[in-house]
Parts: structure tokens; sequence; C-alpha cells
């Protein structure tokens, strides 16, 4: 009986951190999916919406959703400004010049970032009443928190997939990360395009970071990190540049890290993420989602 | 409608392009055929601006296209059917269509300019809500063809419609291209099936490793006896 309870309170922390894992996650495939750039600095957008969130709480005493929309757009608007400036000069050169640069603007943010709120991390304020759903005479419960993010990324994911399937841009975005000359013939606006999946992706980010705000109340400038590596890794999972692949591959990432840290120890939960990512990439390195990587011409 | 002048477009150093100039006239078809490497697809992109000329200009209706980004080009009534059909595979036949016409607001338009398509068409009605990547050959054609004329464009740039397919369809292609012409859109025809393409243009233009080397009305240049060596068989 006791086995039943940590399973089904490791899976509900899991589902948790999943979701923050996954919005994070969709991030990282959809700019891969558009430019092929694995966007390092995606988990340093992440902190940069705790911060606001945090600010827009503390400071311009906003209630929770208008603070989460407010770092998505902050975020959003920070997400193109980056491909711009950074990754859009860079287009025509090659990949490894892009990913040096992606991890050149990841350490920019982050110590940005301690450069302007300082290295001291900050304790997230508290914006829903500590109560909890308990199953199980209280030996299983769900917080008020938890029960936020769930919702709050299942409609985003909801939206995004909205946004992607019917929506004039959400065609385009499809159209120019499978064949970006194609979509130029249909008079697709690639650049336009390309901003547009930047900022989607860095909303999503910024959205993960107010939800990892109220789940662990504290945030840092470094806190982009690991989640982010995190995140990279179940976007791998579910195999790069796949949507649906991205929020299950952050589901699962989390519900393992949860199980991992509720049947073992919660020191080893890392060193079996990155085991992860290194399993698929010996197994099957195109995720579980993933198609066979079709080599343009 | 269209005219080149003199242009020149490099890959890096290799220089696919010397100097081509050539014409297309309203309600025409002209066709452009040589060999494979000749530089036929290269002349497309660089009308349709996927590439620039290092020089000379590329004139459409007396505007300039040189610096006008793609999407305008497009805007201003061009369509380049690109080689190998480029379909979105991953997407269905219907938002493959609703892709040919993106620049359209109007739905009304697109709603007529997709029964036009199915008129000419009427196979992808019936596949309409099937995947792209799972229609056969011909039909992947059919429907790079209709995507192109979703946009209702005044000039159709067409590479290689006849690659990789069985004789019988390349002639129902051609008898189509051969419609849409006669409906009032001008065509520039690039193929390495000259016979056919010979068939059904008004002038043609023989390219060279990026050079033009005859061209003329299609009537006189089926007797060449140049062309007939190098292209026609015999
Ligand atoms: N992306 C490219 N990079 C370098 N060279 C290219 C590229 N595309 C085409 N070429 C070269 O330019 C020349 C013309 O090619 P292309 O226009 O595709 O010929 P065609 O369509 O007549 O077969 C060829 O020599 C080809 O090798
Ligand atoms: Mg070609």
């Amino acid at each position: 009986m006791e086995h039943m309870q940590i399973f089904f309170q490791q899976l509900i922390n899991g589902i948790s951190l999943g979701s923050i894992y996954a919005l994070i996650a969709l991030g990282y495939t959809m700019v891969y999916g558009i430019i092929k750039l694995i966007n390092f600095a995606h988990g340093d957008i992440y902190m940069v919406g705790a911060y606001v969130g945090f600010f827009a709480i503390t400071k311009l005493n906003m209630s929770f959703i208008p603070a989460l929309v407010a770092s998505m757009l902050f975020c959003a608007l920070l997400g193109i400004v980056i491909e711009r400036m950074a990754y859009k000069p860079l287009r025509n050169a090659t990949r490894i010049a892009a990913l040096i640069t992606a991890i050149g603007v990841s350490l920019f943010l982050e110590y940005g970032g301690i450069l302007i709120v300082s290295p001291q991390p900050r304790a997230f304020p508290d914006v829903f009443p500590m109560s909890k759903l308990t199953f199980f005479d209280g030996k299983v419960y769900m917080t008020n928190q938890q029960i936020v993010i769930f919702l709050v990324a299942i409609i985003l994911m909801i939206l995004l997939q909205y946004i992607v399937h019917r929506t004039k841009i959400g065609k385009a975005m499809r159209a120019v990360s499978y064949d970006q000359d194609a979509a130029l013939l249909m008079g697709i606006n690639v650049n336009t395009t390309i901003s547009a999946t930047f900022a989607i992706g860095s909303a999503l980010a910024g959205a993960a970071g107010v939800l990892v705000g109220i789940y662990y109340t504290s945030i840092s400038p470094l806190m982009g990190i690991i989640p982010g590596l995190k995140a990279f890794v179940a976007a791998v999972l579910g195999g790069i540049g796949s949507i649906p692949g991205a929020a299950v591959g952050g589901l699962l990432m989390g519900v393992i890290e949860a199980m991992v840290s509720g049947y073992w120890s919660s020191t080893l939960r890392d060193a079996v993420a990155f085991g992860i990512l290194i399993l698929i990439l010996i197994i099957k390195p195109t995720g579980i989602f993933g198609k066979n990587i079709r080599e343009k011409v | 409608m269209l005219k080149i002048n003199d242009i020149n477009v490099y890959y890096g150093a290799i220089h696919a392009i010397k100097g081509i100039s050539l014409e297309v006239k309203e309600g025409e078809i002209i066709t452009l055929i040589g060999a494979n490497g000749a530089g036929k697809s290269t002349i497309l992109k660089t009308i349709s601006g996927l590439l620039r000329s290092k020089t000379g200009d590329i004139l459409f209706n007396n505007k300039s296209l040189h610096s006008m980004a793609a999407q305008d080009i497009v805007r201003s009534g061009i369509c380049h059917i690109p080689e190998g059909r480029r379909i979105f595979a991953n997407m269905s036949v219907l938002e493959n269509l609703e892709l040919g016409c993106f620049l359209q607001k109007d739905k009304a338009a697109i709603k007529k300019n997709m029964e036009h398509v199915f008129e000419k068409f009427p196979r992808l009605k019936e596949r309409i809500s099937q995947s792209a990547g799972t229609l056969s050959g011909g039909e992947q054609q059919m429907l790079a063809i209709g995507r192109g004329m979703m946009s209702r464009p005044k000039l159709m740039l067409l590479d290689e419609p006849s690659m990789g397919l069985a004789p019988l369809l390349v002639k129902e292609i051609f008898s189509i291209i051969k419609e849409i012409n006669e409906a009032g859109t001008t065509i520039l025809l690039v193929e390495q099936n000259a016979n056919m393409a010979l068939s059904i243009a008004n002038y043609a233009y023989v390219l060279e490793t990026g050079k033009i080397v005859l061209k003329g009305p299609t009537a006189e240049l089926a007797e060449s006896e140049d062309l007939k060596k190098a292209y026609l068989g015999g």
C-alpha cells in the first residue's frame, strides 16, 4: 500500500515538474524545427520570465494571471530581439558558429542577470493560498500550485496546438520548418515567421519561469541552466523538431525524475536525466516522435 | 512581360549563369531547354528571388525584381513551381493549396481559386484531406501545379514538370499546361524533355553550361540540325 502512495505522490509531483519542462522543451523544439539551432539561451529566457513575474507581482502588485501574461509578452519580445541581433546575421553561417553564439547569449543573460538583479536568490511570493487536495487519507496530496501549473500548461499547449494548426502564422511556421525555399515561393515572409516562432517559444519559457517561481518559491539568475538542459533532453527524448514530442518528452522527464527521487535518491535524479540523453542518442537518436532526418539538398 | 538583361549568377566561386538575356512575351509559352547542370533552375530561382544575380537585371512589367523580397515577387504575379515539386509532404492536400495563396486574404477569392484548381485536377479534390506525402508522383506534380495556380499568377515558372513521370502522365501534364496558358497565364517552361517542350512552346532558348547557345521560334528550332543532334535524339 505504501508503494502505491509513493507512486501516486511522485506521479503528481512528476507531472507538475514535467509540465514546466514541457513548456520549455516546446520552445527548444520549435526553434530547432525552424532554423535547426539548439538555442542554448532558451533556459535563460525562462529565468528572465521568472524575474519578470516576480517584479510584476511584488513591485507592480499584479495578480497571477496579469503577471503571467506580462512575463510571456516580455519574453516574446526578448526572444525576437535575440534572434534578430544574434542569430539572424548568422543564418547562412555554419551551424557551429550559431551554436557558439547561442552559448554566448546564454552567458550574457546569466551574468547580465547577476549584474542587474544580484546573484542573491529571491523568495517568490505566495500567490495562491496554501491548501491541497488530499487522497488516501491525506497520504497523497496535490497542492494548489501543482493544480495551477498543470492547468496553465495544458491551456498553453492547447493554445499552441491551435496556433500551429489553425492559424496562418502557424501554417507558415510549419511550411518554413519543412522547406524554407518552398515556403518563400508561396510568398511567406520567412523572417517574420522565424520571429514569430521565437516569440511563441520564448513566451512559453516565460510562462514556465513564473510557474516554477510559484512552485519552488525561489528564483536566481542561474536558475535556467539545469532546467534548460533538462528541457533540451526532453525535446530530444520526444524527437527534436516535434511539438507533441516536446510535450510528451517534458512530462516523461518530470515523471522519471520524480520517481528516481521518490524511490531512490534525489541526488541521482540529474545523473539519470542525462543518462537518458545518452541512452536515446544510442538507441533511438530521433526520439519518440522523431522522423528520420531528411537532409535537404 | 519579363525581360532578363545580361545576368550573372554565382554559387560562391562557381559562375553558374554567364551573361544571359531572354524575354518572355505576355500570353506565350517560352521554353528553356538544356542538359542537366546547364543552369536552368538557377535562372528560375533568380527570377523568383531565391538567388540574386551579381550583375544584370530582371524586369517584370518594367519593374526591377532585383531588390524585391521573394514574397513581393510572388505578390507581383510570378509563381515558381520548383524542380522536384517541393510540396509540403507533412501537410494535407488542402493545406498545400491554402499555402499556395498565402498572400490572398479574401476568403471568397480563395474558394474560387480552389474550385478552379479542382476543375483542372479533379483527382486532388478526391484526396483533399489526404497527406500530400502519400500521393503518387503524378498527383504530387498536379498538386504542385495546382498550388501554383492558387495565387492566380500572371507568369508561371515551371521547372521540369515531366521529371520522373510515365509518358502518359507527361502528356496529361503538358496538355494541362497548355490549357493554363490558353486561359491567360504566361509560362516559362524549363525542360530536359525537349521534344515535349518544343511541341507546346512558341519560342525556345537552348542553354549550355550557363550560356544561351541557340534561340528561336519553336517551329524553326525543331528543324535545327544542331538541336536535333544534341537533344532530340538524332
Ligand atoms: N547550391 C549550389 N551550390 C553550388 N553549385 C550549384 C548549386 N546549385 C547548382 N549549382 C551548380 O550550378 C550549375 C547549374 O545548376 P542548375 O541550375 O541546377 O542546372 P539545371 O537546372 O539546368 O540542371 C551546375 O553546375 C550546378 O552544379
Ligand atoms: Mg534543374
